[in-house]
């Protein structure tokens, strides 16, 4: 669902005839069925992340599509949330930004009660669950798919958490997610090559493996990734990197090489 | 009848029968649903042929029809062809283009060529104009050497060293991505096949059950059917079933002798011819 934004020729989001303008309708007088659906405008594509041994490594490429075209192509679609957590999101980059303010204003009273503990990332993962599945009851969800990652000292020491949440508010929590084209492309290889408690140098090599998969089978991933990770000293999300495409194989060099002429 | 019995058609689109299909749903036959492969089926190129590979699950809808279906069909004894979409059109498709090619033999006396299979499929999914919904990994050596290409329903063809295709075709393709180099040996060739057959069978629900592979080299081609079993049955008594007599309670019994409804006429004519 997200990513999947629709296109015509000439690049923009198809807006159905007879929609209303961005945003939502008013209330109809009298008691009216509302109907407030949306359309996704600016998509991003896949977030991964994983657990390793020392806390959660979460990546995603940089671009951001409107409809068929690429227009934005340093976006930050992982940020830090708080002391102990950090999130990713794929889908509409205005509800992103929308949530981060939600956040903000979160975090902010959080901090003014001044009583020495801090929102975890369990505890981000129950609000925004919250806060997605009552705009989904309301017919006006944040169209995005969510991936909150973080490190929190428990009464069991320091425990890593990886939740999920999308659009219509399905939650979940594991060693390893994807969104969008990752669910199809990336999942597989996680579940086949995740094991509990990897270096940092394995879990980058794993992600930066999804990564590659991603960028040649998902039309809408750019070759400009950022990978964040968050453990008990804090989040850091690293500078912007490309990767490298092997593209010489001897069978993409003359396909027709066995039949001159065919097509 | 009206006099339309002309010529055969030459070329070009022949819905007849969909005519014919349209007026029996409208007097209210109800036609049957069709049966979806819901597939993973995979092929590469290694250093001495081809491997394809496949799962073993047919489905109707929601349902498992088949458990362990074959879906790598026989071409040529050096060309083979997995199929996914519709089981009736993959089945069809590959049994028409494999006749054939037989003829094809026969007339020239020489092993057949992949082009020449992918040249008559193309040829004829595009007739159809994608109604008859197969998608299909072809694959096979012959003396110009090892080809593997995909086909797809509406006709159009890819010449490539490694291709997936059918609902699970994402999860196999992302073992394939991270893991074909060229120039695999036949060891290591079958393992990444049957991998991502298995990623396949595993992470997407359309396909299940076992791995079938096939090898196919310069002058031998292998069938490994059911070459890795990894469903096997949780619970399954080692012993099987016996059926004792005296097991199952009798409640009543009632015996016709037939022969008294038979007549036989004696010294009648012969039957006519």
């Amino acid at each position: 669902m997200d990513g999947f934004a629709k296109s015509i020729g000439g690049g923009g989001p198809n807006v159905p005839a007879g929609s209303h303008p961005a945003g939502g309708s008013q209330a109809a007088a009298g008691g009216g069925a509302t109907q407030r659906t949306q359309y996704p405008y600016v998509t991003g594509t896949s977030v991964i992340a994983l657990k390793y041994k020392d806390g959660v490594i979460m990546a995603c490429d940089t671009g951001a599509s409107y409809g068929s075209t690429l227009r934005y192509k340093s976006v930050e679609r992982i940020k830090a949330v708080g002391k102990h957590s950090i999130i990713g999101a794929s889908g509409e980059y205005s509800d992103f930004q929308e949530i981060l303010r939600y956040l903000d204003e979160l975090t902010l009273s959080d901090h003014m009660w001044d009583d020495g503990n801090s929102l975890g990332p369990k505890e981000i993962h129950n609000y925004l669950t919250r806060v997605m599945y009552n705009r989904r009851n309301k017919f006006d969800p944040l169209w995005n798919s969510l991936v909150i990652g973080g490190v929190k000292k428990g009464p069991k020491g320091d425990e890593k958490y990886l939740g999920m949440v999308n659009m219509i508010g399905t939650h979940f929590e594991e060693n390893h997610v994807a969104t969008g084209f990752g669910n199809h492309l990336a999942i597989p290889i996680l579940r086949a090559e995740w094991h509990e408690d990897m270096t940092f140098e394995e879990a980058v090599k794993l992600v930066e493996k999804c990564l590659l998969v991603l960028l040649y089978r998902d039309r809408s991933s750019i070759n400009k990734f950022q990978i964040a990770k968050i453990t008990t000293e804090g989040s850091t999300i690293y500078p912007p990197y490309s990767l490298k495409t092997y593209w010489g194989f001897t069978h993409f060099e003359n396909p027709a090489q066995g039949a001159v002429g065919s097509w | 009848m009206t006099g339309s019995m002309d010529l055969p058609a030459k070329g070009g689109f022949d819905f007849d029968l969909c005519r014919r299909n349209n007026m029996l749903e409208k007097n209210g036959l109800k036609l049957p649903g069709f049966l979806k492969t819901g597939t993973t089926i995979v092929g590469l190129v290694f250093q001495d042929g081809v491997v394809l590979g496949a799962d073993t699950r047919a489905t109707e809808g929601p349902i498992v029809a088949d458990k362990n279906c074959e879906k790598i069909h026989f071409m040529a004894p050096n060309i083979y062809c997995c199929g996914a979409g519709t089981a009736a059109d993959t089945e069809a498709v590959t049994d028409m283009v494999s006749s054939q090619l037989q003829l094809h033999r026969y007339a020239t006396g020489r092993e057949s060529r992949v082009i020449t299979a992918l040249t008559l499929l193309k040829s004829h999914l595009f007739r159809y104009q994608g109604h008859v919904s197969a998608a299909l990994v072809l694959g096979g050596v012959d003396c110009t050497g090892p080809h593997l290409h995909t086909v797809y329903p509406h006709g159009s063809t890819d010449t490539l060293p490694f291709a997936t295709m059918g609902s699970g075709s994402l999860a196999a393709m992302s073992v394939f991505e991270s893991r074909f180099k060229e120039g695999l040996t036949r060891e290591e060739g079958i393992e990444l096949v049957s991998d991502a057959i298995r990623a396949g069978i595993f992470n997407d629900l359309g396909s299940g059950s076992n791995v079938d592979v096939c090898v196919i080299t310069k002058g031998k081609t292998e069938y490994l059917r059911n070459h890795q079993l990894p469903n096997p049955r949780t619970y399954a008594s080692s012993k099987g079933f016996s059926f004792t007599k005296g097991q199952t309670e009798v409640l009543s019994t009632k015996i016709i002798p037939l022969k008294q409804k038979v007549e036989v006429a004696e010294g009648g004519d012969a039957m006519e011819e």
